[in-house]
């Protein structure tokens, strides 16, 4: 089945300032449980993930960039949906959005071993908010339990609160307006752009045709629907496969 | 009481030493089963695993575990199937050791998901696109038809004979033993094969992706031989091992010989596909993927060290010591070649799981290590002491070697005729 829509993300690297607002935004709206100072790997669980990288130059040539990396909605074979053994992992063939379901995933993190992008995230730890906190909890979204994988899912929240608006309303079609991830609406230098992939008249679909746009090792075939672009061909090198002189490049 | 329940003409230790030998094995298991409680309770943050190293000590080990307990199926095959009847003196002790490796490894997995209890979902909404839902299905068949083809080993036992109803039980069991061979052969290509397919089909880990046959990559032929390889040298290794603890004879040498054989000619077919797959991988996938194979060996310490160690020194060597009768012939040479092929499978597990986690995918990314924590530890440990339990107590209630009773009548003719010799 062709999807509806085929719902993408632009982003712009060379407006990202790496403030990590939307990291916090995603976090709030999807009831990502506060981590602690310094967390790793192990501790934190972040839905979009803010990178650092350089263009390896001494001073004064060194180069900065910030690179926000979330699940890139691979479009082609997707990795986590085709490893993971009991169906937890699917794509909507209404949005071609790759979602999760935690209430039906074993934690056997085989996806998370699938994914090129590093993009999942395993509940190592029990969630929890601290006192009160838990009063902020977003009631459209269901927090996951420990022992299961969670990812971006686009803010599922918000699409199904844009479909019943449309619904109320007696529309088929939800107002794109209506449906805006949390991230994109809070990156405050508007890096982040995001709609419907297959509708030229988007400003996404224009971003992704635009000569400086690539999208993240395009060549393992994955066709992922997140589309970067900079106007610095050393940025651009980043969609590459790592370089063994990459080696000191920072994680965010 | 113990005495009447070890088969006639077999010798075994005093109780005593019995105990004696189990106690610190099952103080072992007690501390594994605490770790693993602690992983159940706690969740899986009492392991070193992260988000970058979601696979990590129990994964390696399992599939290590699985390819050395693929003894089993092919001492059956070979057995049953192809009627290499000197094999009959090792197929007891390949089955128990199946039982010891299989579901050692199940319950290690148990552990290492996140959701235990929901472990039935596969079987309620298997993707069969998935290479775990096929080692999930094909493990659990082919354990279940271990344990049918152990019942009748303890069926056997001394005592339980007394029982009629189980010796009409045993003996029908035992009809069953070639359409057993038959389908444990069947499952067991497919389960060693899936578990290399769990990584060849990784088209973002390029490192491990391999193209292959139909939906097949070809880890999951390459896993099948492997296994089928090391499964007889293991064999080998804990029959000398069993006797060297036991001071006994258990088998004759010709066994040794027919398994260091098969295991060496299986050996060498499996290195010479390693060989041409490494350079397929090498030339043509990993570069299609936009990654250049060198890249993979500049991350210290995975060097291309590791390649060569595991087609030449953990392959190549040992096949090659196992195929020349003068070699095999000597002891140090056929321990020696069977441990190195075991050591091989274990470093080409760990490679696949291993180092494919550590090398990073993004160019930004890091190059990952990761040490396992003392509860990861220590539930291994647990499977490894209920392999050695199991073990002990079936080598001393069940007729694992029927050679073992001739063996011992052959010897006690060689002594007294000895004796007589040197009398006249
Ligand atoms: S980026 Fe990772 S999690 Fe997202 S669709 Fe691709 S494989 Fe799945
Ligand atoms: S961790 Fe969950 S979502 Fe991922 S493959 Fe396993 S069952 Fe599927």
């Amino acid at each position: 089945m062709t999807p509806r829509k085929r719902y993408g993300m632009s982003i712009d690297i060379d407006k990202c300032n790496g403030c990590g607002a939307c990291m916090m935004a995603c976090a709030v709206e999807n009831n990502v449980p506060p981590v602690p100072e310094a967390a790793n790997d192990r501790k934190g669980i972040t839905w979009i993930r803010v990178y650092r990288v350089d263009n390896h130059r001494a001073y004064p040539e060194r180069r900065t960039a910030y690179v926000p990396v979330l699940c890139q909605q691979c479009g082609h074979d997707t990795p986590c949906v085709h490893v993971c053994p009991q169906q937890a992992v699917d794509v909507d063939p209404e949005t071609g959005i790759v979602g999760q379901m935690p209430e039906r995933c074993l934690g056997c993190r085989y996806c998370m071993v699938a994914c090129p992008y590093h993009a999942r995230y395993f509940n190592w730890w029990d969630p929890a908010w601290p006192a009160g906190m838990e009063k902020t909890l977003n009631p459209n979204v269901a927090p996951r339990m420990r022992g299961v994988v969670e990812k971006c899912n686009f803010c599922h929240g918000r699409w199904h609160a844009a479909q019943q608006k449309a619904a109320a309303a007696g529309k088929r079609e939800i107002d794109a307006a209506d449906y805006v991830p949390a991230c994109v609406e809070a990156c405050p230098t508007g890096a982040l752009r995001f709609g419907d992939l297959d509708d030229p008249s988007t400003e996404v679909a224009h971003d992704a045709a635009r000569p400086e746009s690539f999208r993240l090792l395009e060549k393992i075939g994955t066709e992922p629907k997140i589309h970067y672009r900079s106007q610095r061909d050393w940025v651009r090198d980043i969609a590459n496969a790592p370089h063994p002189d990459g080696k000191d490049q920072h994680r965010g | 009481m113990d005495r009447e329940f070890i088969a006639r003409g077999l010798q075994r230790s005093s109780p005593g030493r019995f105990l004696l030998w189990i106690l610190p094995w099952a103080a072992l298991l007690a501390f594994g089963l605490y770790c693993a409680g602690l992983c159940l309770a706690k969740g899986l943050n009492q392991t070193n695993m992260d988000n970058r190293f979601a696979f990590g000590l129990w994964i390696f080990l399992d599939l290590t575990v699985i390819a050395l307990g693929a003894g089993a199926f092919l001492t059956g095959f070979l057995l049953y199937i192809l009627k290499l009847d000197e094999l009959r003196a090792v197929i007891n002790s390949a089955v128990v050791i199946g039982v010891v490796c299989y579901s050692g490894a199940v319950s290690a997995l148990m552990v290492d998901v996140g959701q235990p209890l929901r472990s039935w979902f596969t079987f309620w909404y298997p993707n069969v696109h998935s290479m775990l839902t096929e080692v999930t299905f094909c493990i659990s068949c082919y354990l279940t038809v271990l344990l049918i083809e152990y019942l009748p080993i303890v069926l056997r036992n001394r005592k339980l004979r007394d029982v009629p109803s189980f010796l009409v039980f045993e003996h029908k069991l035992h009809n069953l033993v070639y359409v057993l061979a038959g389908v444990g052969t069947f499952l067991s290509f497919f389960h060693q094969g899936s578990l290399g397919g769990l990584y060849g089909v990784l088209r973002g880990r390029p490192f491990a992706f391999r193209e292959g046959f139909a939906v097949w990559p070809s880890t999951f032929f390459l896993f099948i031989l492997s296994a089928a390889a090391v499964g007889p040298s293991f064999i080998l290794l804990t029959t000398k091992l069993v006797e060297t603890l036991s001071r006994k004879r258990l088998v004759r040498p010709t066994v040794y010989s027919l398994l260091a054989r098969v295991s060496g000619l299986l050996l060498a077919v499996y290195v010479l596909a390693k060989a041409v797959d490494t350079l397929v991988w090498i030339n043509r996938t990993s570069p299609g993927h936009g990654f250049l194979a060198s890249q993979y060996y500049s991350w210290k310490p995975f060097g291309t060290w590791i390649l060569f160690a595991e087609i030449v020194v953990f392959g190549m060597l040992p096949a090659l010591v196992m195929l020349t009768p003068r070699l095999r012939a000597h002891n140090g040479w056929l321990v020696g070649a069977a441990a190195m092929a075991c050591g091989g499978v274990a470093l080409n597990r760990f490679v696949m799981t291993v180092q494919t986690l550590a090398l990073p995918t993004l160019s930004f990314d890091s190059f990952v290590s990761y040490y396992p924590s003392w509860q990861e530890v220590g539930t291994f440990l647990a499977v490894v002491a209920y392999g050695v339990l199991l073990y002990s107590f079936s080598f001393r209630y069940f007729n694992l070697f029927p050679e073992e009773r001739e063996l011992r009548l052959e010897a006690a003719v060689h002594e007294e005729e000895s004796a007589l010799a040197g009398r006249y």
